[in-house]
């Protein structure tokens, strides 16, 4: 009896080391692999470096697209109406890509602040307006409103 | 008027369900047999019930009747009329119905093949069907009716099918998956009905093993669609994107796929018993989270789900419900399960544990990346994604080392084998797949990649193991004076669906690393060279569809100098909903496909347009084709197809124990 509860013991030590360390490497991998989303507000604060891969997201600004003559390279600006940020991207926007429709790019920021994006999405629903998107905005203007109130007071 | 009739039957069915829920048991509980007997009918009913709510549905649909909100929002007098069916599937409030229909369906099933089980097996695995819709008819109707109208208000014309959605492919994709989803329920009452009871044994797990496969088969082919749906329609030439959605469609079958392997051994060897119960349970949680997460609308955001809590929840609660309750009886009884049998180190239970755990740490990956975002929001932190370079990096290399044992689990006997007799089996397929594998990449391409030859070693070491096992198995046949068909569907199912996951594996490879993506801008008779094809830009016309007006784009493929075939991709203009959609255009091949998509209008009649030439993208899926139809055929094998016998036959070989 002791020595099959000492076997069992064993066992389900094995099993619980096992399955930590599975999971523990796993979820090192993932921390390596993940992509970040920041506002233009939180870009232009500073709180994105230009080493890793990020995600941007805010609204296209109206009047913004600017076409090559030659190429399909795009220049076009993101805001969070507090902000700009401005976007480079060279390939095929997507079908929903509109002026003042919500985008979420995925790059790389540059030394000078533009951001290079080697992929633009857009969702195929004209109501829709990226989570992230929406929130950068909610958050940006709430922090204008507290800062228009301190220089209020 | 149909309307309040489709309405009236769901409700019926939702009556029936609890009926079916509780009755059988309450028969059981009693020893009342009349009360056990009557779970037949009332699935029956059930499922008459919920044919004629789903017919409704589709009447509603087929006459236009813009007084049903779910019509309006999904439908368009204009909508071409295969559409007008698929479209009662279109969105959250028919899928679901969609969902409880086809649970009836595999109610009726076991209960019509199930006659030759056990009473009380019948009871129970009957009432826990009846529970899991009972509670998803609850749904339907409490948060989520279909049948809702504007009255005395109708709308005069329909929002329109999203036309993503209006395609063959979507048409089919979400009655398989569902089928596959579903269908794992039905392994789900039989774990349930055996904790109840308290015994595993090989009649057991020789009864669930058909219906596992069954569900398998289906959830792969739906998998399958749906990857195939999104390389043509979504128009960016992938196949698979790590999206959260997807990979809740593959967690339940990875798990699955460890459920089939498991019940195998349960049911030669009776081993591994409790841990089978546990993988049917979880394989059909990991089903109903798929649910969860694609229909709660918690991945679209945690603030999706907040602005509509009331399903959130209620999905939640069923979750909770079911598996909680299940793993709460799994504690209790499980340790009344008892596997007492030995194995050698060198056996086929050695090379199934091995299959399961390498499949567990994939579900592990995969569960981890999907959910961990989700966790970090409702937390409050941060705003992060897990990219394809996560999965690809740790999913890649579980399923290399999988299709590596698989090819030795073939040949492995069970119980225990001489090792040297194993290495005499398999030196020759091991010398093929190595020369293959080297050899393939130079073949193809003129050099070397490590990846492609690994893919290539694999497909040939599977191919060759499952010849060497065929070729051992048809030699004891002779000897005993058999013939090879005489191996049986089962057999041939097996190594099929083996032989599928290579092709597959091997699609995958050959397309990530061959494949040629080009965009640019063309102006008329602007040429390019992509793979080997030159294509040549012809300009644009405009064509009108019933529901849509569309810019052609003509483009020539031309190989050494003549033209082979003309490439016309869309950009069509939806007019009631006012989207616009890219129809890709492909020339389909077994060795390559040509894919070419419109991009956005430029200055001076030039487009942006999009050129693929994406070599055996085809073998994806075709090696998913293989490995459906041969878990069907594993399952109608004859070794299964004592479950259609005759009670007085089966009783001898131990199913009535």
């Amino acid at each position: 009896m002791h020595l099959k509860r000492k076997r069992k013991l064993q066992q389900l030590l094995l099993l619980t080391v096992g399955s930590g360390l599975i999971i523990g490497l796993i979820l090192y991998a993932l921390s390596e692999n993940i992509n970040l989303f920041f506002s233009p507000s939180e870009i232009a604060s500073r709180k994105a470096y230009p080493v890793q891969r990020i995600k941007v997201g805010g609204m296209v600004r109206e009047g913004s697209l600017e076409r090559a003559n030659d190429s399909l390279q795009v220049s076009f600006m993101i805001t969070d109406y507090q902000h700009d940020l401005v976007v480079y991207y060279d390939g095929i926007l997507p079908d929903l890509f509109r002026e003042g429709q919500g985008i979420v790019a995925q790059g790389q920021l540059q030394a000078d602040g533009a951001f290079v994006a080697d992929q633009v999405l857009a969702k195929h629903d004209e109501n829709y307006m990226p989570p992230e998107v929406s929130d950068a905005i909610e958050q940006a203007s709430a922090a204008a409103n507290a800062t228009t109130e301190q220089t209020d007071l | 008027m149909i309307p309040e009739l489709g309405h009236l039957a769901l409700i019926l069915a939702l009556c029936l369900a609890i009926a079916l829920a509780v009755v059988p048991l309450f028969g059981n509980a009693t020893s009342q047999l009349r009360l056990q007997v009557a779970a037949h009918p009332l699935a029956l009913g059930q499922g008459c019930m919920l044919l004629l709510a789903y017919a409704a549905l589709t009447v509603s649909f087929i006459m236009d009747d813009f007084s049903v909100v779910y019509v309006v929002a999904n439908s368009n007098s204009a909508l071409p009329l295969p559409y007008k069916f698929s479209a009662v599937w279109g969105s959250h409030e028919g899928s679901l119905l969609l969902w409880v229909f086809i649970l009836s369906l595999w109610t009726i099933a076991v209960s019509l093949l199930g006659k030759r089980l056990p009473l009380l097996m019948q009871a129970r695995v009957l009432a826990v069907m009846g529970m899991i819709s009972s509670g998803f008819l609850a749904f339907t109707l409490l948060t989520s009716n279909p049948f809702k109208r504007y009255l005395p208000d109708a709308a005069i014309e329909g929002a329109d099918l999203n036309p993503l959605l209006q395609d063959f492919g979507l048409m089919i994709h979400p009655p398989m998956l569902y089928m596959g989803y579903v269908g794992f329920s039905v392994a789900f009452a039989f774990a349930i009905a055996a904790l109840m009871d308290g015994k595993v044994d090989a009649a057991w797990a020789r009864w669930v093993r058909p219906w596992t496969a069954m569900a398998w088969g289906f959830l792969t082919l739906g998998i399958a669609l749906g990857s195939w749906w999104a390389y043509y329609e979504l128009g960016w030439g992938g196949w698979w994107f790590w999206d959260p959605v997807e990979n809740a469609s593959l967690m339940p079958w990875l798990s699955g796929t460890a459920l089939l392997h498991s019940l195998a051994v349960s049911e030669q060897r009776r081993l591994f018993k409790s841990w089978t119960l546990l993988l049917a349970i979880l394989t059909f949680s990991l089903s109903l989270l798929g649910t969860f997460l694609v229909r709660s609308g918690v991945l679209t955001s945690v603030h999706a789900f907040a602005t509509d809590p009331e399903r959130g929840y209620f999905m939640l609660l069923l979750l909770v419900l079911c598996v909680g309750g299940s793993l709460v009886l799994y504690a209790l009884r499980a340790s009344t399960v008892r596997s007492r049998a030995v194995f050698n180190l060198l056996s086929r239970e050695t090379c199934l544990l091995a299959n399961n755990i390498l499949l567990m740490v994939a579900l592990a990956i995969v569960f981890l990346g999907t959910l961990y975002p989700l966790f970090l929001d409702v937390l409050g932190g941060e705003r992060i994604s897990v990219g394809p370079p996560y999965f690809n990096v740790l999913f890649v290399p579980i399923m290399a080392l999988l299709l590596l044992l698989l090819g030795i689990g073939i040949n492995v006997r069970w119980r225990a084998m001489p090792s040297q007799r194993l290495m005499h089996l398999l030196r020759q397929p091991l010398l093929w797949a190595l020369g293959a594998g080297f050899a393939w990449p130079w073949v193809y391409a003129g050099a070397f990649n490590a990846s492609v030859a690994l893919a290539g070693a694999l497909l040939v070491w599977l191919l060759a193991t499952s010849v060497a096992d065929l070729r051992q198995r048809v030699q004891q046949q002779n000897n005993a004076g058999s013939v090879w068909w005489k191996l049986g569907a089962s057999y041939y199912g097996m190594l099929l669906a083996h032989i599928g996951i290579g092709f597959t594996a091997l699609g995958i490879v050959m397309v990530s690393h061959y494949s040629v993506e080009v965009s640019l801008r063309m102006a008329p008779n602007d040429k390019v060279n992509v793979g080997g094809y030159q294509f040549i830009f012809d300009g644009v016309k405009s064509i009108d569809g019933p529901n849509y007006s569309s810019i052609q784009a003509q483009v020539q493929v031309l190989k050494n100098g003549s033209v082979q075939q003309i490439l016309q991709p869309e950009k069509r203009h939806y007019n009631a909903g006012q989207q616009v959609m890219t129809e890709v255009a492909i020339d389909a091949g077994l060795w390559r496909d040509l894919y070419v998509a419109m991009g956005e209008p430029l200055a001076q009649d030039s487009w942006a347009l999009r050129i693929h030439y994406k070599p055996f993208v085809r073998w994806i899926w075709l090696g998913a084709l293989l490995m459906a139809f041969g878990a069907g055929s594993a399952a109608w094998g004859k070794r299964h197809r004592f479950i259609l016998l005759p009670v007085a036959q089966t009783r001898h070989k131990g199913i009535n124990s």
